[in-house]
């Protein structure tokens, strides 16, 4: 394992490796992630992508390997202080907190950045008062961004579709991260949707400054907004590079339509 | 008998709702000063019912006993609310909390008006150090990784050991001093009477509550590792171990005042309704404030969805123990209310068949609603131990037993009507989560350009 000496790297992956008892969900993973970048990790079925996001994350201990945030090595920390220390992600299968409100839910992501302690809310203090009128401001502003203001106070589970993903990604970024890991947010999204998704993925990567690690099935998403590209296969990574060499890579396209697929095309 | 009694007993039912409605709502008032004149109003209302106008009571000796169990049972409730309704944590703990509030409370005022301080002192030295310990090897604790959670359980038990020695020490070294002043039963001293004892009950109850919160802390802190079931299962088993030190509190604990399974008796009769209430209210003020805050959410989070919560930077296992420490509490103060109502404890009282109506209650109310688990205790109360246990005896003497045939029944088809609970998520006044003024925005945005899903 080489050692990575690179100061702009926000998020470095080295050697990142997982078994579930003798199967090896991720083996030997690779990546890094400079600031600014939006990056795609694509792979069909099964071939590890959502272990890397639960590692990276910390909710998988990972076997070996080394996950650096800001060359600080995060390996072995509680989820909750992982996203504290930078990075919000959203989740495959949507996890909002169904039974509160969009606002709630959009707050509970400020609790690790709260202005007020613990006695201030018990004793109701001014303090308080005013945080978190400051707090509703906030979200609310945050929702606006997301064109969500007007649903605020419904229940979350009660949303269609498309809007429980964009208040998933709209509480995410309420971590203030400065990592933001997504995990196929076009799944079951409409084309006109996807078109709508990527302007917004784009709109925040650039609002919000952030660094973007995208998981994703839908080629036309990865391919229009990602600028690199990893592509894994049974645990490991086969091929990197941008979305052209991607698309002409013999092992991507042998590892998505089976062998002898590459050389038909 | 007959009809007017059942109309009289519905009535109060139904008044008593609509008081507890008021109270929420004058609680909830923008202005201060409304808020304190509503609260000493609605404190006042309920003083002059139970004063006696020359043999004639509005709410006789039978209705006030109700009446301060119902208090003491909503504490209880409201506890188990947190636990289990905002925090999703099914226990079947709370009841051994509430014996060990009750228990603890009852021994420190027999002992105070027996002419033995080491009750008081030595239960209230001992929170105070045992909480001192807590938070400092809390502290140390925390600037290490990854220790295991019965390692750090381990060291907890030997501060709390260590605080307790500590306790038992001064309070023996203290005690002669107090004596004198304290008097004997026959001749009582400065501090066993008027005020003095009133101080004496008011920090047994909130000594015995902070001790209950304090065995919860120590017993959560390995147990609320457990998943959602094998939780529930284990503090079943905290129930019963605590009823069993009950019985034998007398033989295998060093407590002969509390009588085994005989019963403890000569509890001074402590609990007037203004304590009842002041408690009461405090309870409703605390939980409020709690679950209306960012921490209360981050409790909330928890119950919704864990691995989401995680992700959210929320401290999983830290506020699953906040929130069952926190509950605990108000079973104490509960417990300790109660004991010093009735006057004598026995260890069936505390029996964890008994342990299900205050779950039965939360459910029945509406989990993770504060106002349906207050509505619910006092209407069961009323209803139950009022009204039925009453009109039932008039049918014969075995009658009685069958209203616990009936509110099965009665749960049974509210679960298969309601399931979300009686009160579902409404929220009374002062209960309702604050705005700021900061409601839902009025003028409707287009939202053109980013569609909502076609689903």
């Amino acid at each position: 394992m080489e050692k990575i000496e690179n100061t702009s790297a926000v998020l470095q992956i080295q050697g990142l490796t997982k078994y579930f008892g003798g199967l090896c969900a991720v083996k030997s993973f690779d990546m890094t992630l400079n600031k600014g970048d939006l990056a795609g990790l694509i792979g069909p079925n099964g071939a590890g992508k959502t272990t890397v996001f639960n590692l990276i994350t910390g909710l998988y201990a990972p076997t070996d390997g080394e996950v650096k945030l800001d060359n600080e090595s995060i390996v072995g920390f509680e989820p909750f202080e992982i996203t504290r220390l930078g990075i919000a992600r959203t989740f495959q299968n949507i996890r909002l907190f169904p039974n509160l409100t969009v606002l709630d839910n959009v707050r509970i992501a400020y609790h690790a950045h709260i202005g007020y302690s613990f006695s201030d809310s018990i004793f109701r203090t001014p303090r308080f008062g005013k945080e978190e009128k400051a707090l509703i401001e906030r979200a609310q502003e945050f929702l606006g961004i997301f064109q969500l203001e007007g649903i605020q106070d419904e229940l979350a589970k009660n949303l269609p579709y498309g809007e429980q993903r964009r208040v998933e990604i709209a509480r995410a970024l309420a971590c203030n991260p400065h990592v933001l890991l997504l995990d196929e947010p076009a799944a079951g999204m409409n084309p006109r949707e996807i078109i709508n998704l990527m302007e917004l993925i784009h709109f925040i990567h650039d609002r919000f400054n952030l660094t973007i690690l995208l998981i994703e099935h839908q080629m036309r998403v990865v391919m229009g907004i990602c600028e690199n590209i990893s592509v894994m296969d049974f645990g490991e990574v086969i091929a990197r590079g941008t979305p052209k060499e991607i698309q002409d890579n013999p092992k991507v396209v042998e590892a998505y339509l089976g062998k002898g697929a590459a050389n038909v095309s | 008998m007959g009809i007017g009694f059942i109309f009289g007993s519905l009535l109060k039912i139904g008044a008593l709702l609509g008081y507890l409605y008021g109270l929420l709502w004058v609680m909830g008032h923008p202005k201060k000063w409304v808020k304190i004149v509503g609260v000493i109003a609605a404190f006042g209302i309920i003083q002059l019912a139970l004063t006696d106008f020359g043999g004639f009571k509005i709410l006789n000796n039978f209705d006030q006993g109700l009446l301060f169990q119902a208090c003491a049972m909503t504490m209880v409730a409201l506890g188990l609310n947190l636990i289990y309704g905002f925090n999703g944590q099914f226990s079947l703990g709370q009841w051994g909390f509430y014996g060990i509030g009750a228990y603890c409370a009852a021994d420190i005022t027999f002992r105070w008006v027996n002419g033995d301080s080491r009750g008081l002192l030595v239960v209230g030295l001992g929170t105070i150090l045992a909480g001192l310990a807590i938070w400092g090897i809390g502290r140390l604790l925390k600037r290490f990784r990854g220790i295991p959670v019965l390692s750090s359980f381990t060291f907890y038990i030997i501060g709390v050991l260590v605080a307790g020695g500590a306790a038992v020490l001064l309070g023996n070294l203290i005690n002669p001093l107090l004596a004198p002043l304290l008097g004997t039963v026959a001749a009582p001293g400065v501090l066993n009477s008027g005020v003095a004892m009133q101080v004496v009950f008011f920090f047994a109850v909130i000594f015995s509550g902070v001790f209950a919160a304090e065995v919860s802390f120590l017993f959560g802190l390995p147990v609320l590792s457990l998943g959602s079931d094998y939780f529930g299962i284990a503090t079943l088993g905290f129930t019963i171990v605590v009823n069993t030190l009950m019985v034998n509190s007398d033989t295998i604990l060093p407590f002969p005042e509390m009588k085994g399974g005989r019963g403890m008796i000569g509890i001074p009769k402590l609990t007037t309704w203004f304590w009842a209430f002041f408690f009461l209210v405090l309870v409703i003020i605390l939980l409020r404030n709690l679950v209306r805050s960012s921490t209360g959410r981050a409790i909330m989070s928890v119950r919704e969805d864990e691995t989401a919560a995680k992700a959210m930077g929320i401290d999983i296992a830290g506020n699953k123990l906040l929130a069952f420490v926190i509950g605990s509490f108000f079973a104490g103060i509960g417990g300790a209310v109660y004991a010093h109502y009735i006057g004598f404890l026995s260890p069936g009282t505390f029996d964890f068949m008994l342990g299900f109506n205050p779950l039965i209650i939360v459910v029945f109310g509406g989990l993770g609603s504060i106002t349906g688990t207050i509505a619910a205790s006092f209407g069961w109360i009323f209803f139950l131990e009022g009204l039925l246990r009453v009109l039932l005896s008039q049918l014969g003497t075995e009658a009685p037993t069958w209203r616990f045939v009936l509110y099965p029944i009665t749960l049974l088809l509210l679960m298969l009507i309601r399931p979300q609970g009686l009160l579902g998520n409404v929220e009374w006044g002062f209960l309702k989560s604050e705005k700021f003024g900061l409601g839902k925005k009025r003028e409707p945005k287009p939202t053109t350009d980013i569609p909502a899903a076609s689903s």
